[in-house]
């Protein structure tokens, strides 16, 4: 007798088969650290300690989680409408040049409240920008998109390489860096920020950027799920000549999806620049990108998921870097491994564990024809 | 004139050291994108390669045995890309971004672990490395004047792999072009439904592709680690895979037009480290990361349609459903 044939309920679908496809890859993770001959358990121990067991770890973790929110949004975005945006890496390099270009050129003449504006409307404008080009080719000339955002991140590395080095840099100085802002022109730390309130905590990185990330969140949210233009997202990237018999333009959508992009990859120089370092400096955005693929892929494009994959991938960078300094046979590198293998379980082999879940679950809940 | 003479031959004696790993991915990558699967991967494959040759080089002392392990490291993780693009019909492209990923830092966490260096691996003698050869008759042929000169400056004394990689060029051409395996893998790549039709298996046709390529990528590793330099360095590979994915595009997906995007590339990156700082007339000075990018910017270029056109495998990204 052939099994008649089930669908999965939703709640298994969206909750059960991605937690199933991390578990797979932290096992993976678990046999390199057995490999490297050092004790699983005892480095997740260090890692959560390390990431949520104090003050600082926990604003740290934060300040992570709100990169990887930015990258991760970006990436789902492009998802959305079938593109798939491997450029966030690049998008975020240019993100900071265009929120530097525009602090370094007015902070001198304009009163900091009004910079702080237009540092993100550049930081936004020029991820956009970056990624603008690689749509247009897309939509227009029928370039493959990843190919050409994948040439992008080695143009702007080399762009940025060249302005540092020779044109923005500060004469005199040995590292590669504009000079620091001027003084306002920036985002306040939450320490200081909270210290208004007269609550005290521990100095980090931390900044309201996290603030502007959520905010981001519901924005995606309601752009993509309650526009006209979000439903013409969706519809490119679920059925092309769907879209086209709609009266949806392909070609304007994919463009307009891809400068959202962008944009949102580009507001990781808001956290990094304008949050953190107050100045423009190199490999400032180095591998955030690429942890939002690893983010979107978890989060399932989703707003609400992205946010809680970040948060995870947050302690993943803050406890990594504490299981370098508690484990020294364990790098920091760790982490990517691990990003990796997030990518490849929830990604590339994202339908392995149907079957599998499938299976325990009609084991479980007999099927009401039996139950009859 | 002399000089200048001198100059041009030792430009193209580094093209050709710069441009073997280039080769030997753009050839592995040729094998897997006409049979239809998209290699984002090279680059994971290739520093997987490196760092294995590295290790049991190290381990061994013996080059020959880190070449074999390279290729079994590098085949095995072709055969992941394969499991999930071609078993499990996932996404081709996360699936590449997933093993550069994870071998960019697996390379380092198991370096460090295992030598202690930091994530490198220790130096290795002359002995247990692929070193230059000196072809046979360099000193009779040296003595004629211009052509024994380019015989002796640029085509003699180079590592065993970088002959391996110009010999992979015409062997990939004769097997994508002449042999029966070849003909299927170009129809696979075109219209899968075809081939399956006419009664054979896509999935294994498309595993041997990905197969080979994993196994150039080993060579291309080797030739990094243990012949281009002494020991495996953490990220060696320096974004090279994608370097030769670009060349393999530019070539239209063709072997001996891909080899030339390999060379030209190679030039570009030889020419960039000798103009470094140099006035050039009329122009002044290039910046060294223009020509550094050049490659990058001449593939979004051509893939714009602005000289010629890039027509990729028809196939090619799109899991293969048997109907049933």
């Amino acid at each position: 007798m052939s099994a008649p044939h089930r669908e999965l309920p939703t709640w298994v679908d969206i909750g059960v088969t991605p937690i199933v496809n991390i578990f797979l890859a932290l096992i993976a993770a678990g046999v390199v650290v057995l490999i490297v001959g050092e004790n699983p358990i005892e480095a997740v121990q260090v890692l959560v300690r390390g990431a949520i067991g104090y003050d600082e770890g926990i604003g740290y973790t934060l300040y992570y989680t709100t990169n990887f929110i930015f990258t991760g949004l970006a990436v789902a975005v492009a998802f959305h409408c079938g593109l798939f945006n491997i450029g966030g890496e690049g998008q975020a390099y240019i993100g900071g040049l265009g929120l530097a270009l525009m602090a370094l050129a007015f902070d001198s003449i304009l009163p900091a409240l009004l910079v702080i504006p237009l540092t993100i409307v550049g930081a936004a404008a020029a991820g956009a920008a970056w990624a603008a080009v690689p749509a247009y080719l897309q939509a227009y000339r029928g370039s493959h998109i990843v190919i050409t955002t994948i040439m992008f991140n080695f143009i702007a590395a080399a762009l940025m390489v060249y302005l540092l080095v020779n044109v923005m840099g500060q004469p005199g100085n040995m590292s590669p860096e504009t000079r620091p802002f001027a003084d306002g022109v920036s985002l306040p730390f939450m320490h200081e920020f909270l210290g208004l309130f007269g609550i005290d905590i521990t100095r980090t990185p931390l900044n309201l950027s996290i603030v502007w990330a959520l905010l981001c969140c519901v924005f995606v949210y309601f752009f993509i799920w309650r526009t006209r233009w979000g439903y013409a997202v969706r519809t490119v990237g679920s059925n092309e000549p769907a879209a086209v018999y709609g009266g949806i333009d392909p070609k304007k959508t994919i463009f307009m999806a891809m400068c959202i992009s962008g944009a949102l990859a580009g507001f990781v120089g808001v956290n990094v620049i304008l949050g953190e370092q107050h100045r423009l400096l190199l490999n400032f955005a180095a591998g955030y990108g690429f942890t939002g693929i690893a983010v979107a892929l978890m989060g399932r494009n989703h707003p609400f998921g992205i946010v809680l994959a970040s948060l995870l991938f947050g302690m993943l960078y803050q406890g990594g870097a504490e299981i370098a300094f508690e484990i020294p046979t364990i790098t920091r590198e760790m982490v990517t491994v691990l990003q990796g293998l997030v990518i490849l379980f929830s990604g590339a082999l994202a339908y392995m564990s149907r079957p599998w879940v499938e299976a325990v679950y009609f084991a479980l809940t007999p099927s009401k024809q039996q139950a009859a | 004139m002399e000089d200048l003479f001198v100059l041009v031959l030792r430009t193209f004696d580094a093209m050709l050291r710069v441009a073997t790993p280039l080769i030997f991915c753009a050839m592995a990558g040729l094998f897997s994108e006409r049979s239809g699967i998209v290699d984002i991967g090279l680059e994971g494959k290739m520093l997987a390669g490196a760092f294995a040759a590295g290790a049991i080089a190290a381990v061994t002392g013996n080059a020959w045995a880190a070449l074999l392990v390279a290729v079994m490291v590098s085949m095995s993780l072709a055969l992941v890309h394969g499991f999930a693009s071609i078993t499990h019909r996932g996404d081709q492209v996360i699936s590449g971004v997933a093993i550069n990923l994870s071998v960019a830092g697996l390379t380092v966490v198991l370096g460090n672990a295992w030598f202690r260096q930091g994530g490198q691996t220790p130096t290795l003698g002359a002995e247990a490395r692929f070193m230059p050869i000196t072809l046979p008759g360099v000193e009779t042929i040296g003595a004629i004047p211009i052509f024994g000169t380019i015989y002796a400056e640029s085509i003699s004394g180079h590592s065993l792999l970088v002959y391996l990689a110009l010999a992979a060029v015409p062997l990939t051409a004769w097997v994508v072009y002449k042999t029966r395996f070849g003909l299927r893998l170009r129809a696979v790549g075109e219209n899968p439904a075809a081939v399956d039709t006419a009664g054979i298996s896509v999935t294994w046709l498309r595993y041997r592709a990905v197969m080979i390529c994993g196994a150039l990528c080993g060579f291309a590793g080797t030739f990094l680690a243990i012949g281009q330099n002494a020991s495996f360095v953490r990220d060696m590979s320096a974004g090279q895979g994608y370097i030769a994915l670009a060349a393999l595009i530019f070539g239209k997906w063709r072997p001996w037009t891909a080899f030339g995007a390999c060379l030209i590339f190679g030039l570009l990156d030889a020419v960039a480290i000798r103009l470094q700082g140099v006035e050039l007339p009329f122009i002044g000075e290039v910046p060294v990361q223009l020509i550094q990018a050049l490659p990058y910017i001449l593939t979004v270029v051509l893939l714009a349609g602005f000289i010629g056109r890039a027509v990729a495998p028809k196939a090619i990204g799109v899991p293969y459903v048997k109907e049933r």
